[in-house]
């Protein structure tokens, strides 16, 4: 059945969230029992990243086919990554005020990294919304996708490996996965990954099913 | 000598040393145990529900206005803002 994905999102979710409390974590120092928001916190990133994959492949298919409706998925699309990246910044916010002792610092390479992308995506909204013809706008704005795409993950997941950094996983730091991830803890981040994700295309879906209307509406 | 003395020497001062955290550190164990951390869990998942539940009555909404549409058909385009839905 259709909707099968998000029953099982949510299932996954609700499960992450109430599990996600109690199972065994490792007791570490400074971080104590906030490491659990590696279950909340890493998988919303994991879906804006999922989200804005999906928006390259329909920019690259409107390239491909000049057709209409994808290039309305790509913009969809990459406003729920959009959206998504929101609680993303406020959870690793409030997270950072009491490990890392600061709302907010741009000495950290990631923490740059995603006000970069996220000022990069907000500007291809604008470029968007300011051609007029619908061929035109659907091409440039795919273009410009393309590039956002590729400048995003180099300036999140590139960058931030090559230099010192607070966030695990890059800089010195051995990543999340090596002493700190263990067992017990993937046993709840992989399906809050999957979860998240899946909830993040329901997201996407309602977006698509709206603009259809839309489109049928005024055309 | 002097190399043997001075691991002796070295491994009797392990035993003063102050400045080392021997307690763990501190986890929500409390709430745990005495079990809230249930409450914690009710709380945050009545929270996610009622967002669920939302998001489930936005695609009904939406679903009785493709429904709608394809009743009309497209040649009635412009009449299609007459029909009230209420809320």
């Amino acid at each position: 059945m259709k909707h099968f994905y998000k029953i099982l999102s949510v299932i996954l979710i609700l499960y992450t969230l109430s599990w996600g409390l109690v199972n065994p974590v490792p007791r570490l120092d400074i971080l104590n029992e906030t490491i659990r928001n590696v279950y909340y916190h890493v998988p919303v990133w994991f879906a804006m990243l999922f989200m804005m994959s999906i928006s390259l492949i329909y920019s690259v298919r409107t390239l491909g086919n000049n057709k209409m409706v994808h290039d309305s998925k790509a913009f969809n699309a990459a406003i729920v990554g959009f959206f998504f990246s929101i609680p993303g910044l406020l959870t690793g916010s409030l997270w950072a005020k009491f490990t890392w002792g600061t709302w907010w610092t741009f000495q950290d390479p990631k923490l740059n990294g995603v006000a970069i992308s996220i000022l990069i995506y907000l500007a291809y909204f604008f470029l968007r919304s300011a051609i007029d013809d619908e061929m035109k706008r659907a091409r440039i704005a795919a273009v410009y996708n393309i590039f956002a795409f590729v400048m995003m993950n180099v300036f999140i997941m590139i960058l931030p490996r090559l230099t010192d950094s607070l966030h695990p996983g890059n800089g010195g730091n051995p990543a999340f996965a090596k002493y700190d991830l263990d067992d017990n803890m993937r046993l709840i981040f992989y399906p809050a990954v999957i979860g998240w994700i899946l909830f993040s295309y329901w997201f996407f879906e309602i977006k698509n099913r709206i603009s259809a209307i839309e489109k049928n509406l005024y055309d | 000598m002097i190399k043997r003395l001075s691991i002796l020497l070295m491994i009797l001062a392990s035993a003063v040393v102050n400045a080392q955290n021997t307690t763990s550190p501190q986890m929500a164990d409390t709430f745990r145990s005495n079990g809230k951390i249930y409450v914690v869990i009710g709380v945050i998942a009545i929270i996610f529900l009622s967002i669920v539940c939302f998001l489930v009555y936005l695609e009904r909404k939406l679903s009785r206005t493709e429904k709608r549409m394809q009743g009309l058909g497209n040649t009635q385009k412009n009449r299609v803002t007459d029909t009230s839905q209420g809320l």
